[in-house]
């Protein structure tokens, strides 16, 4: 392959596309960074307080407490979705009309609108004409997920596993198709168990795409905010607000533009830190793959 | 394992049963909803249905999220594909740097601007228009359209190019009547990707909107806060979503099982 | 190690079938004894791929049987047949080290650590992969990773066969005849029944007691090296064995004349009772060929092209339309551009229908 050909001209080409971003990202961004610096008190006067903000913002409660939530919400999501989702590719047929069946099937909450799947869910769930809630309340389990905090994370847990498992599957799945027939025959000849296959040909195989899911998974659940905002609002009182949705409420609700900023900036970096792990790992495992060579 | 096929099956019954019921409570009537419970509608109806292709405050929402996603992908595409093929052919200064930036935009929680956005959009008088939220949802789909676009072209080899230049091609020629042909199917994929993120997205759409571009995604939840709810018309308005998104997968439906087995990640 | 019979195996891909240009491979026999070193060798398509895979299990054959040491295994899954299977692509563990993998299949039938590591490191050494033993296996170049998955095909001590499939096909040229010898010297001591699928022919005949050659299906050759470069007994052999091939120009018979257009070859025996309307070819290799000066004893050709590979030179020349290649070492007392064609009758050959025919000695 020839080699890129150095080119500062090519700038001009990626200027649309960097003027577009820019505005979009930048300027907000300095808005924000603005105003985590400064305090108001109305009718548009600053004063700059410095540090301060970040200074409350580590300290408070209510910070810590959303926080919390959120690692707890994008910790038990992994856990579940990426063992179930390996589970179902691995039981997913490769050959035959099963497999558009499956695959349709399988994408079709992918693309649902999120707050769609939010009311979905808030239907889904109600005692009185939700099919889920009815059930439960027929069998006789007390179920109110806008009064019981534990009923309102169960709930909202199960959506993100209904809502994306899919997305676990379907990577895992095209990991697992890539894997030539003749690695089963040899472990069928060598006389490997199911769980040596599992272990020695399909996991090491499906690592890269794993990888992928499950950065994928941890950054958009950290980031979640429809779907919980659409079924629960936050609520009952705060169980269910998640960082996002803190956030929002206290930047658009609250304008109180100095905490929310602070936040806004933390949140932002502790991603851009996951993003730059993502970035870095992958191109290791990438390298070490093609050391390897085939 | 024989029964290994159930597992597949149970996975995707638990994915369309809150679908199926939705489906169901659309085509209710409100009061068959409120009062018994039917596992399917004993008065079969398309009233819902009926209110929201009659009534302006409803298909008005679909009117606006196809305009802004529509713009949006247009606009994605274009600028995105200049853009890929400089980082797909050319080595500039600060390139990889730009590259990655571009991704962790991609990774931006749309909390931490939803609120900037309000006050920039207002402050240039763009408040509540189509065109905002397009913009807006360039934020993400921009770098999204760019990484899938140059993914693509780098799998052109360079020699086509050269070749067009030596036959005097001119650059504009070459690209539009040589090489998006030969990227055709990329342009698809990101396109499908573009339309799809940005249909979805409620919190940016919501907060940049008021009553004249106002999605159907915030027309929804909206109604959600008021009591006396219309559950049949919301469900209905639900199903009416999920329909861009099931047609989508029903024509790609090959595309997806072929590319799956060949192996390609 | 076991004696490997075929019988009236034939394949369909389409199912059973009366048709019999529905069979991907007709109808064959076969005995391979114990211990023998075997080569499948054809073109792409002509089925030695199709019968390795139903002497391994993973294909059931339409009809027939496969029996090894006369039991029938022809519905025996391909893990319960004892054999061991070489691929065209190395396939090996990534996350184990190459002590691992070729220790796997020995772990797996519960041969305990004694008895695995010192033969582990035995074959290791016999594979020059000693010094690696410790290394992950994915870390290695494309041919050691070939070499272990050779290694966990002999490291068990008794297997029915070690089929290979075209297991060269990712090494490097000039690694191949390194391989190919240690393939050799792992026969001799081992002593396993092996057998070789390949399109290649200089791999069939360097590794192989007896070279089935298959075409379109069937076999259209069974013999030794030799027996196929001297005797192909069709013209796909004689045009497939040797580089370049057989010579295999049309002609006409006369007693014992050959009349190649309009000109009369005597050839060193007499043809006869040959069918009527057959197609009828002289066949014979550019090695058994000699130019002479124009105006001698044999055909009258001219020279078209000198091609020197090194050792030898490749002389095509071309009497009319007919082109025929020679081998020669030298082309003294050659000058311009004509000379005389010399068959070696010894070695010339008719084909009637594609097939050998024997002829009477005078």
């Amino acid at each position: 392959m020839i080699a890129k050909q150095t080119n500062q001209k090519a700038w001009f080409m990626v200027l649309p596309v960097f003027l577009v971003v820019a505005f979009s990202a930048v300027i907000p961004l300095m808005t924000v960074v603005n105003y985590s610096v400064q305090d108001t008190f109305g009718n548009n006067v600053f004063t700059w307080v410095g540090m301060d903000w970040f200074k409350d913002l580590i300290h408070s409660e209510r910070f810590h407490a959303a926080f919390l939530k959120q690692l707890m919400f994008s910790g038990i999501i992994l856990l579940i979705e990426v063992p179930l989702g390996i589970v179902i590719a691995l039981a997913m047929p490769k050959k035959g009309w099963g497999v558009p069946v499956c695959l349709i099937g399988m994408a079709l909450p992918l693309l649902i609108p999120w707050n769609v799947v939010g009311t979905i869910w808030q239907i889904f769930g109600r005692v009185d004409i939700g099919l889920l809630g009815h059930t439960l309340a027929s069998l006789g389990i007390h179920y109110n997920y806008t009064q019981d905090p534990v009923a309102a994370w169960i709930t909202i847990i199960i959506m993100d596993v209904w809502h994306w498992t899919s997305l676990v599957v379907l990577l895992c799945y095209a990991g697992l198709c890539s894997i030539p027939d003749a690695y089963y025959q040899a472990a069928k000849i060598d006389g490997a168990s199911r769980l040596a296959v599992f272990r020695y040909i399909q996991l090491p195989k499906m690592q890269r795409v794993l990888l992928i899911a499950i950065l994928l998974r941890f950054m958009d659940s950290f980031m979640i905010y429809t779907e919980p905002f659409v079924i629960t609002g936050g609520g009952p009182g705060n169980s269910t607000t998640f960082m996002s949705i803190d956030l929002v409420k206290m930047a658009v609700g609250q304008f109180d533009l100095g905490p929310a900023a602070a936040m806004s900036l933390v949140y932002f970096l502790v991603i851009l830190l996951l993003c730059w792990v993502f970035y870095t790992v992958m191109s290791n495992v990438g390298e070490e793959s093609s050391n390897g060579g085939k | 394992m024989r029964l290994k096929w159930l597992i597949p099956a149970i996975y995707i019954f638990f994915l369309l049963l809150p679908i199926y019921w939705l489906v169901n409570m659309s085509l209710k009537t409100n009061e068959e909803i409120l009062s018994v419970f039917t596992l399917w509608p004993r008065d079969l109806t398309f009233a819902n249905y009926k209110v929201i292709f009659t009534d302006a405050s409803w298909y008005s929402g679909y009117i606006n999220s196809m305009i802004y996603v529509s713009i949006n992908v247009v606009i994605s595409v274009t600028f995105a594909l200049p853009a890929a093929y400089a980082f797909s052919r050319y080595s500039f200064v600060g390139d990889k740097h730009l590259f990655f930036w571009l991704l962790t935009n991609r990774m931006a929680p749309p909390a931490v601007f939803a609120l900037p956005f309000f006050q920039l959009y207002s402050s240039i008088g763009l408040f509540d228009t189509h065109i905002a939220v397009a913009i807006a949802h360039c934020l993400f789909n921009l770098p999204l359209a760019v990484w899938i676009l140059e993914g693509f072209m780098s799998g052109i080899p360079k020699e086509i190019d050269e070749t067009a230049f030596v036959d005097g091609y001119s650059w504009p020629r070459f690209f539009v009547k040589i090489f998006i042909p030969n990227i055709a199917s990329g342009i698809g994929v990101t396109a499908f990707f573009c339309f799809m993120f940005s249909w979805v997205e409620l919190l940016l759409a919501r907060t940049l909107t008021a009553v004249n571009a106002k999605p159907i995604s915030a027309i929804m939840t909206r109604t959600v806060s008021a009591s006396g709810l219309d559950w049949g018309v919301l469900a209905a308005a639900g199903v009416l979503t999920i329909l861009p998104g099931a047609l989508v997968i029903y024509f790609v439906r090959n595309h997806i099982a072929k590319g799956f087995a060949l192996g390609r990640v | 190690m076991a004696k490997v019979t075929l019988k009236e195996i034939a394949h369909s891909y389409t199912g059973y079938s009366e048709n019999p240009d529905d069979y991907a491979l007709k109808k064959l026999d076969l005995t391979w004894r114990d211990g023998g070193a075997y080569a499948l060798l054809g073109p792409s398509g002509c089925g030695k791929t199709t019968l390795l895979n139903i002497i391994s299990g993973l294909l059931i054959p339409t009809k027939g049987q496969v029996l090894f040491n006369d039991q029938d295994v022809t519905r025996l899954p391909t893990e319960q047949r004892n054999i061991a299977q070489i691929f065209q692509f190395p396939v090996i563990y990534d996350t184990m080290t190459v002590f691992q993998n070729l220790a796997f299949p020995l772990k797996n039938r519960g041969r305990t650590k004694e008895e695995i590591e010192p033969r582990v490191i035995e074959l290791a050494k016999m594979l020059n992969l000693e010094k690696d033993l410790y290394t992950k296996a994915q870390h290695l170049t494309a041919d050691a990773k070939q070499k272990i998955s050779l290694g966990r095909g002999l490291i068990r001590t008794s297997v029915n066969a070690i089929l290979f499939d075209e297991p060269l096909t990712v090494i490097d040229p000039q690694l191949k005849w390194q391989l190919r010898s240690q393939l050799k010297f792992l026969h001799k001591k081992f002593g396993f029944t092996m057998i070789y699928v390949t399109h290649d022919q200089t791999e069939a005949l360097t590794f192989a007691d007896e070279v089935i050659v298959m075409y379109e299906g069937a076999i259209v050759q069974i013999g030794t090296p030799e027996a196929l470069f001297e005797r192909p007994e069709h013209t796909f052999v004689g045009y497939f064995i040797g580089s370049p091939g057989m010579n295999i120009v049309p002609c006409r018979l006369q007693g014992n004349q050959a009349m190649i257009d309009d000109h009369a070859l005597v050839l060193g025996k007499t043809y006869r009772d040959i069918p009527t309307g057959a197609k009828i070819e002289i066949g014979i290799r550019p090695e058994y060929l000699r130019l002479a000066p124009p105006g001698g004893k044999g055909l009258p050709v001219n020279i078209q092209k000198v091609d020197d590979i090194g050792r030898y030179k490749i002389v095509r020349v071309g009497l009319n339309n007919r082109k025929f290649n020679v081998v020669m070492t030298e082309l003294s007392g050659m000058t311009g551009d004509n000379a005389s064609l010399v068959f070696n009758m010894n070695h010339t050959n008719i084909y009637v229908n594609d097939h050998l025919f024997v002829g009477d000695q005078q």
